[in-house]
């Protein structure tokens, strides 16, 4: 696979990688049939993004893609949180593989899972 | 260290050195009658024999093509068009290799039927299966001899056998048994059988059909006439050379290259699944390629693995949907009746005469390290998380993951 540096980059250093047992959020998306399962926590305080983790069960550009989110999104609240897309994570990884933007790009939609479970356990 | 000799080879050197005069000094056109093309017919004439010795076979049954897919392409399309009329009914695997699973999938298109034959577990076929799949209408039978992605060699000898009794024409694609294991023509029974040269430490490009006298096909490529006029085009003279040479070293090598490749393979095994918990192999323990072996690791990603690896300087690969062009988990694993995930954390080891400066344990250690890793990453290990029904809600059935 033709990774960016920075894919490379947070695919051996993935940030954030770790299961959170205090989070107030937490989503999964994907389908361990077609090799991509991510998992995403977070800790939603004042709603704003105090916290946020993953684990993921995929190939290098779903690693990537996981802990890339982790970054942006730490600290957003949740309105800027549900702005983030997946081109967003593309875009702030250097890009990824054509063949990798839909399957393995999936934090976007992890962390908008976790969000709504923040917000069904908080109604 | 380059540990993926399955997806191709290094040109050895003696090899290499065989093949050099004929770019330059003896470029000639072997079908010419002046010298230079004498010299090149010799240098033909001389490749094949060597093919032919390397499988018990004649000279006059060796046609070269470009590679095992052309062999392929060429037996199965050769055959299904000149026996049209005498019946439509192919019986092949499910774990062969897309050049022959696609060009039957071409070939149903022509409206004929093919029947998959099952493999089970150990990823071998069962006879019964194969003789209650016979009809009156069967042509021909394909079934290869090792598989490419687990290893393991299917009963070619019983099967051409049944295949001879019945008189149904008898494919085999050898490409990954040929100069790892003794291929024999005359005791396997078969009437084809396919040979590539890159995974002989031979150039790439070039591969060779041996066609069994008095069996008769229609050529893909018509033209000059040249091999017979079953395959035209004029000949790939220093692939053809290269290729001669490899088959002859590999040959003169085989019983000593099987021992030592199956002992560094076996030492491999024994490590992996006493070092790493929830690890397997993958297919028979038995019948299977003395250079190959295929792990899987529970709850990792192979195409990740791969990356790991590659990272500490060990170039393997993966049957995970993830590291392939058309994101589709191995069929061959999944012939084997493996659940998905499993496919997944697949990892292919194939080791080449050269690799004797192999470190087992060094190796074995890295590999290790990185599924540690990867299932400290993982939410599938050790967790109990129940993912049916877990897809991304967003894509529907558009999405190709749902």
């Amino acid at each position: 696979m033709d990774y960016s540096e920075k894919v490379m980059d947070h695919f051996a250093n993935p940030r954030n990688c770790r299961k959170m047992e205090d989070a107030n959020g937490v989503g999964t998306v994907g389908n361990p049939t077609c090799g991509d399962l991510m998992t995403i926590y977070i800790k939603v305080e004042d709603d704003v993004i105090q916290d946020i983790s993953f684990q993921t069960f995929g190939c290098g550009a779903a690693i990537a893609t996981s802990s890339m989110i982790t970054e942006i999104a730490v600290g957003k609240t949740i309105d800027e949180a549900l702005q983030i897309s997946r081109n967003d994570v593309a875009d702030e990884l250097d890009g990824l593989p054509p063949v990798k933007m839909h399957c393995s790009n999936l934090a976007a939609d992890g962390l908008q899972a976790a969000i709504e479970n923040y917000q069904e356990n908080n109604q | 260290m380059y540990l993926d000799n399955s997806a191709t080879t290094q040109v050895s050197k003696e090899v290499f050195e065989e093949m050099k005069p004929y770019f330059m000094e003896e470029f000639g056109n072997p079908s010419t009658l002046y010298k230079y093309g004498r010299e090149s017919k010799k240098a033909l004439d001389l490749a094949r024999q060597r093919v032919a010795d390397a499988l018990n076979a004649k000279p006059e049954e060796i046609i070269f093509t470009s590679g095992g897919s052309e062999s392929d392409n060429m037996a199965l399309k050769g055959i299904a068009f000149k026996y049209l009329n005498q019946g439509k009914h192919i019986i092949t695997t499910e774990i062969e290799h897309p050049a022959i699973k696609d060009t039957l999938k071409f070939l149903e298109g022509f409206d004929f039927r093919v029947t998959y034959l099952p493999v089970y577990e150990n990823g071998i076929i069962k006879v019964e299966d194969l003789e209650e799949a016979i009809t009156d209408d069967t042509i021909l039978i394909t079934i290869m001899h090792g598989n490419n992605e687990i290893g393991t060699i299917q009963p070619i000898e019983e099967i051409g056998k049944i295949a001879r009794e019945k008189g149904i024409i008898f494919h085999t694609d050898a490409v990954q048994t040929f100069g790892k294991i003794e291929v024999d023509v005359e005791k396997l029974n078969v009437d084809l059988l396919s040979l590539s040269s890159h995974k002989i430490n031979g150039p790439k490009g070039v591969g060779a059909i041996y066609i069994k006298k008095g069996v008769r096909l229609i050529p893909l490529i018509h033209g000059g006439g040249q091999e017979k006029g079953i395959r035209s085009g004029t000949e790939n003279v220093p692939g053809i050379v290269g290729f001669g040479k490899a088959c002859e070293l590999a040959a003169n090598q085989l019983e000593e290259h099987q021992e030592k490749l199956s002992s560094i393979r076996d030492e491999l095994i024994d490590k992996v699944l006493s070092t790493i918990p929830e690890a397997h192999v993958n297919g028979d323990m038995e019948n299977r390629l003395p250079n190959l072996v295929n792990f899987r690791f529970k709850a990792i990603e192979g195409e990740s693995l791969i990356l790991l690896l590659d990272a500490k300087g060990y170039q393997a690969s993966t049957g995970s949907a993830c590291s392939s062009n058309k994101l589709e988990a191995s069929p061959v694993l999944t012939a084997l009746g493996l659940d998905p995930v499993d496919v997944h954390g697949s990892l292919r080891i194939s080791l080449a005469p050269e690799s004797d400066k192999f470190d087992v344990d060094e190796f074995v250690d890295t590999v290790a390290q990185s599924v540690s890793r990867l299932r400290q990453m993982s939410p599938l290990w050790n967790q109990d998380i129940d993912y049916d029904g877990v897809m991304c809600k967003k894509h529907g059935d558009d999405c190709r993951m749902c």
